[in-house]
């Protein structure tokens, strides 16, 4: 598999993903900065195409390029204030030393860990993952549809608002 | 199969829309003739001029559109492993899958139910 179109793939993902997330940094303007974000996760799901992971590159796409960033989205359009210039801020510091901390860490688990190389690749397609979850894991799997729902009930209660609660209850 | 076999499609149509959209983008800068004034950034150019910042707080009722589109997206997920499979798997594995998306249904009808589908 290793050619000179991987290498290339692979220095063209590289390029786009530290653009992107040097853009989330310095964008001052928060929508820009998300932006960047669904750049940078499209970014990671090619490296997972590059790693034949197809399914998790799949995954990558539709949660993180869908659901996350359309959470993250709402989550500063749903901020009253998140709309002002965020280049000065008295967080400076205190998010400075918690990058640096958490650089710090990543680091040093990427230097202590063994990257050992394994002989064959392991060959787990999406249809062993489909049958896995549906045997062995399959109360997880139930749960998680219990949590999603939790999830939607809980939202539905957030936007019943105070009106429609005095309407039901008339 | 191989991997060029494989992928080599789909990153010739990310190139060539890249291309398309860089090019189209570019031309227009190039082409287009510009007259910047003040009056045309406004957001509504022959109206009132708008009064305060250009930033408005979304009602939190978008937040569930938002959520059901979160829901049934992560629910996709679950769903694909099981789609391209389920011939081979055995009868169990149909209402397993059953359960999964009627919990989520029930989620569904109770939000239908309770009026938070239609816009007021």
């Amino acid at each position: 598999m290793e050619g000179f179109g991987v290498s290339l793939a692979f220095w063209i993902l590289t390029g786009v993903t530290l653009v992107a997330a040097l853009g989330v940094l310095a964008s001052r303007n928060l929508l820009h900065a998300v932006l960047f974000l669904i750049l940078l996760f499209v970014g990671m799901a090619g490296y997972f195409v590059l790693l034949s992971a197809d399914f998790l590159a799949m995954a990558q796409v539709i949660i993180y390029v869908g659901a996350i960033a359309v959470l993250v989205l709402f989550a500063v359009l749903l901020t009253p204030r998140a709309g002002r210039n965020n280049g000065e801020t008295r967080m400076f510091l205190p998010a400075l030393l918690l990058c640096g901390t958490l650089l710090a860490i990543i680091l040093f688990v990427i230097t202590d860990t063994n990257w050992a190389v394994a002989d064959e690749s392991p060959s787990v397609t999406a249809a062993d993952l489909g049958e896995a979850l549906l045997s062995r894991w399959v109360l997880p799997f139930e749960l998680a549809s219990v949590l999603l729902t939790v999830a939607l009930v809980g939202s539905i209660m957030l936007v019943r608002s105070r009106e429609e609660e005095a309407e039901d209850a008339v | 199969m191989s991997f060029y076999d494989t992928w080599s499609a789909i990153m010739i149509a990310a190139i060539a829309g890249f291309i398309l959209v860089f090019t189209a983008l570019v031309g227009a800068k190039l082409l287009a003739p510009y007259a910047r004034e003040r009056g045309k950034d406004t957001s509504y150019e022959c109206g009132m001029q708008p009064v305060g910042k250009n930033w408005a707080q979304v009602h939190v009722r978008y937040y569930l559109i938002a959520i059901l589109f979160l829901i049934f997206d992560v629910e996709t997920v679950f769903i694909f492993p099981w789609a391209i499979t389920f011939l081979d798997l055995p009868r169990y594995a149909f209402y397993e899958m059953l359960v999964f998306i009627g919990v989520l249904a029930a989620g569904l009808v109770y939000a239908w139910r309770r009026g938070v589908l239609e816009w007021r």
